[in-house]
């Protein structure tokens, strides 16, 4: 990580009835250091990356504690790391981002929910959902049901997540099952405080070491093992967990006069339910809420009775559930037809069956909910008017805005990354080749999907490019391309594609690897293979001899920016007589740390007084015609566009902007294609040294003299 | 019942009343800030700078949002919920503040940029009840605004009128120049203005402390603060004054050869003659003075057929070709090119753009990239025909290409590109130029048999000439596009005249399909559909 978290560190040692302010998801990375936690471990992904980069880098307080932390190469990994607690009383914590991650360790979670624990075991899952989520939308609520793994939703507010993450070790071990916390992407992000307690040795550790392997047949997935397991699941594990919900109130039930109806809710839905309601005039900002409600933070296993009994006398009641299946409507349906209790179920008939619960979302769906169930205690006509109030502005804007959409701004690649050049050679080879398949993958590049390269196909999973491009290979005319980054590579491509093409020997395509160094779309994440002299967290294991290792003949390395020697490259590799795997190396440093590095480095020394020279783009406003067919084979953010100061022209013309880091791109496309002469280079010599102030001072001179016999006196207004 | 979209009374809300049966607490709203930002514009540290002057204020505080994607330029937002109340007065009540925005419901938006606004407008978080807008008036352009081959960009203006008749107060204004100004970052610049409209019920002195207590480029920050404040201020003492610029530049007024002056009085409407003047001194320039002639001679050719035949006296047609010609009659040519990497004030703009001090030596690389094409442009045609033809005959030979990088700011490589704008004595000679000129006479002599039957359709193809832009293959595609339409619409019309016009409209969807999808292929299944059958859709 080349971020520093020093400050978040700080924090994490703050000790008994201090203060923390900071991050929701640093507050439970503290909680977890106040739970006793023996180990963590996890892999990176928004929005819980933060869990991990700073553990990485707290050292002093882990080894204090005696904690074992590892960055975990997958998440099957960091799933299978929770094996510790299966037979020892070791607290420990795994963290990914989910559905996605997931997926990725359901192998060891079955294992691990089927033998069941006795150290408390809790999985930190950053639910990556909705609006702002780069993945996938699916629930992880899927995996709880069906591996009986426990199912946390905490309410928001530093205090109940930190309380919660502390009380769900316990419900961990009171039932000998793992449990699962969700927090969604804003939880993980929102700043806030709580009082702190001081951090826990953990009982066994580094520190107080185990010397007894347990035997235990029945923690052994395998028959007859495992049919004892589902039995004690069901038998001994819901019980008990229900039980420990239920005594320790982990639910919330909170009171109102409107008391013949009421809501139900995932605990992370709360403040936004509780925000709705107040601006329909029915709770204020405390909390004080008219509609009785039942937050549920724990939203897999029910408590049926406490579920019911909420129901109980009530006409109606709202269950506010975010995403499908209607896991949570079903069950309740379910439950009120055991207890014969008629309480109508109002849900996703009211509220959109997917996507995000926003605010305007909650606000209609409530307000619809009120009118439908009709409390003998709501006046519905200031509920109705308020909805009316909003829906006025909305249509409102939309009139003054006028008919054209405002444009959308999807992500793209940051000024001067290294992954353009590669989309932009692809894409110029496609006028000699033709389209060709790209089979993408997981990463920074995936946004090669979007303007304007709009290049790959499909997106199979994290490092599943390779694979995912075996069958649909052989059926195309000309090879296919599958895109990998480095962090995939290491994530699953390597065994899943580059080892299984070895094997099969049946590959016959072009894998282009974007290597630059990092984990790049989870925060600049280290990883087997990056490299720095000046590190000792690297191991620096290359890719290419990997390669090498596994039998790869066809392998070329080049820096991503050549755009004119990569075409040559691809233009061989789409070619060439030769079958089987063959492999680029695109290799170009994550620009974003590059610069975070440079920048500052650069300023010191010119304060120093010290020679630099810094590269820049530019754009004769004169010669570019405004075509902006330079703009449409790089995209870079620092190219844009501006007003055309030529009356004559109506078109605006290209421009580059002082966000330009000078990667070199630019010049590589006007030469390779050949584009427009309109580009130039510029570098500006900070402290020159005195030969070169006199140089540059002749050669101006006598430039100057030439233009002034040419008959070009004056300079010419127009392009000042 | 008490209406939650109230919005807060400052000095109203010290001790909380119980109230009614419901025992709510009435009018207590935190005050609800969103910034609509792009990435790497500094809107979380804005965030950060907020969040830490209303908890060293004492005032309970949540900021949410959601990073990693603005890293990467996307639009993104941040939320911020003060409760304007200390902790101390609560008594250890807890406020539940919300992650989520709710239309209706924001106190005060703050935009780093206009599209920005607009989005959130749509999204109705914009309310002339409650809201306070701080918004930019500068463009960041979108993808899709960008990559348009002709003009593809949002018009801000309908965001603009929307932003004052959809607030409570506003305040607009250019955040990038300002920024720029003060040698500033823009969220520093948006925090000084947060201030000046004196809104929030902190101080200024503490919002300026929280930039020294985050201890990010506190200096420059600083700065920006004051110039956000003072543009804040500003407009609170005058809130008539519009701090929107126009950002159009003006024409400079130019001398020209009294013969061509009056040439140009005598015989055109004074409406154009703005344009027509831009169109001399272009190619004054260009070439000089007999060339300049030549496009007097040309315009007043067709003027006195447009006087005869405009109807609307709108001069539309009369502007249009002369912006088209003007801009036709200069094509961009080697010899073109190396004038404008050459003239005198290049290096001076660059050095400007670059904020180099006087003793900074800046180094210009120039990239050019002639092929055969270019190369046979320059010459006779005598000569360029064999070559060219050779080049057809093989490929390999035709399609090769020179690249070059030279360093224009050293005296060779200035030399090198100079001496090529020298061969503008010779131009009329050249294979390009004689090429050009039939070129331009073939299309007005199209142009003027068809403004007898047709004027609208006479402007479209004089629009047409809007296609042949850009340079290499980009131009190459835009000429066969441009043939292409004269020769499936206009030329089978002109040759029988039993077969009927096309429509205007017609033409100006083939003019469009092409602009917009500049590899040919939408104009291609455009043509293939006959003329006259085309569906308007």
């Amino acid at each position: 990580m080349e971020r520093s978290f020093a400050k978040e560190i700080e924090s994490l040692k703050l000790g008994k009835n201090e203060v923390f302010y900071g991050e929701g998801i640093l507050a439970i990375t503290k909680a977890l250091l106040q739970s006793g936690v023996s180990y963590i471990g996890g892999y990176q992904g928004a929005p819980i990356s933060h869990l991990i980069d700073v553990l990485g880098e707290a050292e002093e307080i882990l080894d204090d504690l005696g904690v074992h932390f590892e960055y975990c190469p997958n998440e099957a990994a960091a799933a299978a790391m929770l094996g510790a607690s299966i037979n020892y009383p070791l607290r420990g914590a795994a963290t990914w981002k989910s559905v996605v991650g997931t997926n990725v360790a359901s192998d060891a979670l079955s294992n691990l929910a089927s033998a069941g624990v006795v150290g408390g075991a809790v999985i930190i899952v950053g639910e990556d959902y909705g609006e702002g989520a780069s993945i996938i939308q699916e629930r992880s609520h899927a995996f709880a049901l069906k591996s009986s793994i426990w199912l946390l939703d905490p309410r928001p507010g530093h205090e109940k997540f930190v309380d919660l993450i502390e009380q769900s070790f316990q419900l961990s071990e009171a039932s000998n099952t793992p449990v699962m916390v969700e927090f969604r992407i804003r939880a993980c992000h929102v700043f806030g405080s709580f009082v702190c307690k001081e951090n826990r040795t953990p009982e066994y550790s580094r520190k107080n070491l185990l010397s007894e392997p347990e035997f235990d047949p029945n923690r052994i997935c395998l028959p007859p093992g495992t049919y004892h397991q589902e039995k004690h699941k069901v038998e001994i594990r819901l019980p008990a967990a229900v039980d420990f919900i239920r005594k320790h109130r982990l639910n919330e039930i909170f009171p109102g006069d409107a008391d013949d109806v009421g809501i139900i809710l995932q605990g992370g839905l709360y403040n936004s339910v509780l925000r709705a309601l107040k601006q329909l005039g029915l709770a204020d900002s405390f909390g004080q809420c008219r509609i009785p409600l039942l937050v549920l933070n724990v939203t897999h296993p029910l408590v049926p009775d406490e579920v019911t009994g909420f129901c109980q006398g009530k006409k109606a009641v709202l269950m506010i559930e975010e995403g499908q299946p209607d896991y949570l409507e079903q069950a309740l349906h379910v439950l009120l037809r055991k207890e014969n209790q008629d309480t109508a179920v109002y849900g996703k008939n009211l509220l959109p069956m997917a996507g995000e619960y926003t605010g305007r979302v909650l606000l209609e769906g409530i307000a619809e909910f009120v009118s439908e169930s009709r409390s003998h205690a709501i006046e519905a006509g200031p509920v109705a008017a308020e909805i009316q109030r909003v829906k006025k502005y909305i249509l409102r804007a939309a009139k003054e805005l006028g008919p054209r959409p405002v444009p959308k701004r999807p992500p793209s690649f940051c000024t001067g990354c290294p992954e353009r050049p590669i989309f932009s050679a692809i894409k110029i080879m496609e006028k000699e080749f033709g389209k060709v398949h790209v089979s993408s993958d997981i990463g920074c590049h995936t946004f090669s999907t979007l303007p304007p390269f709009n290049l790959g196909n499909t997106v199979m999973g994290y490092g599943l490019s390779l694979a995912g491009s075996t069958a649909v290979g052989p059926a195309f005319d000309k090879r296919v391309i599958s895109i990998m980054g480095d962090g995939g590579f290491w994530h699953n491509g390597l065994t899943s594609g580059v080892v299984n093409s070895q094997f099969n020997k049946k590959s016959d395509s072009i894998l282009m690897v974007v290597n630059n160094g990092y984990t790049s779309a989870t925060g600049q994440q280290y990883i087997p293979s990056s490299n720095d002299k000046t590190g000792d967290k690297f191991s620096d294991i290359s890719i290419q001899s990997m390669l090498k290792g596994l039998g790869v003949r066809w392998v070329r390395k080049i820096s991503s920016y050549q755009v004119r020697k990569m075409l040559k490259i691809l233009r061989t590799a789409m070619t060439s007589k030769e079958g089987g795997l063959k492999v680029i190396l695109a290799e170009g440093e994550c620009q974003l740390v590059r610069q975070r590095r440079v920048k500052p480095e650069n300023q010191k020394k010119i304060l120093e007084g010290k020679r630099v020279v810094q590269t820049r783009f530019g754009i004769d406003a004169s010669v570019c015609t405004g075509d902006h067919s330079c703009i449409r084979l790089s995209g870079c953010p620092s190219l844009t566009i501006k007003a055309s100061e030529d009356p004559l022209r109506r078109d605006p013309v290209a421009t580059v902007d002082n966000n330009c880091v000078g990667c070199g791109l630019c010049g590589e496309i006007a030469h390779t294609v050949a584009l427009c002469p309109s580009f130039y280079r510029t570098e500006i010599v900070h402290n020159p040294l005195p030969y070169e102030v006199k140089l540059n001072r002749i050669r101006s001179i006598v430039i100057r003299i030439f233009q002034f016999c040419s008959g070009d006196r004056k300079p010419r207004k127009k392009e000042v | 019942m008490f209406r939650g979209s109230q919005a807060p009374k400052k000095g109203s809300m010290s001790a909380p009343e119980q109230s009614g049966a419901s025992g709510l607490y009435p009018q207590m709203d935190p005050l609800t800030i969103l910034v609509g930002a792009l990435g790497g514009e500094g809107g979380g540290i804005l965030t950060d700078w907020l969040v830490l002057a209303a908890t060293s204020e004492g005032f309970p505080v949540q900021s949410t949002s959601i990073p990693g994607v603005a890293q990467r330029t996307g639009a993104t937002f941040y939320y911020i919920e003060i409760f304007p109340v200390k902790r101390t007065e609560l008594k250890g009540k807890q406020p539940i503040l919300s992650l989520y925005p709710f239309p209706g419901q924001i106190d005060l938006a703050v935009f780093t940029e206009l599209l920005e606004a607009g989005r959130n407008m749509e999204n109705g978080y914009v309310s002339p009840d409650r809201t306070t807008l701080l918004a930019s008036t500068h463009r960041n352009y979108a993808m899709l605004e960008k990559t348009a081959p002709g003009d593809g960009r949002y018009h801000g203006e309908g965001i603009l009128q929307a932003a004052k008749s959809m607030s409570k107060k506003v305040l607009l204004f250019d955040l990038e120049k300002t920024a720029k100004a003060c040698g500033s970052k823009e969220n520093a610049v948006l925090l000084g203005a947060i201030a000046g409209i004196e809104l929030l019920p902190i101080p200024s002195a503490v919002l300026q402390e929280s930039i020294r207590q985050k201890g990010v480029a506190v200096e420059s920050n600083l700065k920006g603060f004051e110039a956000g404040m003072e543009v804040a201020q500003k407009k609170r003492k005058d809130p008539e004054s519009s701090a929107v610029e126009s950002p159009h530049a003006k024409s400079v007024n130019r001398k020209i050869p009294s013969e061509l002056q009056q040439r140009m009085e005598n015989s055109f409407p004074p409406v154009s003659h703005p344009l027509i003047l831009e169109g001399i001194v272009r190619l004054l320039d260009y070439q000089g003075l007999a060339y300049a002639r030549k496009y007097i001679s040309r315009l007043e050719m067709l003027q006195c057929r447009i006087q005869e035949k405009e109807e609307k006296k709108d001069y539309a047609l009369c502007l249009e070709i002369a912006r088209q010609l003007a801009l036709w009659m200069s094509y961009e040519d080697v010899i073109r090119v190396a004038h404008l990497k050459t003239c005198a004030g290049r290096f001076e703009s660059i050095r400007k753009e670059l904020d180099a001090r006087s003793n900074e030596p800046v180094q210009v690389t120039d990239f050019l990239d002639p092929g055969i094409d270019e190369i046979c442009s320059l010459l006779p045609s005598f000569l360029a025909r064999p070559v060219l033809r050779l080049g057809q005959k093989f490929p390999r030979f035709g399609k090769l290409r020179i690249p070059m990088q030279i360093r224009t700011d050293t005296v060779s490589g200035f030399l090198r590109i100079w001496l090529i704008a020298r061969l503008k004595k010779i131009r009329p000679l050249t294979f390009r130029y004689r090429i050009e000129q039939d070129l331009i006479d073939a299309w007005l002599g199209q142009v003027v048999r068809i403004m007898e039957h047709d004027q609208l359709l006479a402007f479209e193809m004089v629009k047409c000439a809007e296609l042949l832009k850009g340079y290499g293959e980009t131009y190459q595609q835009g000429r066969q596009n441009f043939d292409s339409i004269f020769r499936i619409f206009v030329e089978p019309a002109l040759a029988d005249r039993t077969q009927g016009l096309p429509s205007a409209e017609e033409l100006r969807f083939a003019r469009e399909a092409a602009l917009n999808d500049p590899q040919g292929k939408s104009l291609e299944t455009f043509l293939n559909k006959s003329p006259g059958k085309i569906t308007r859709s």
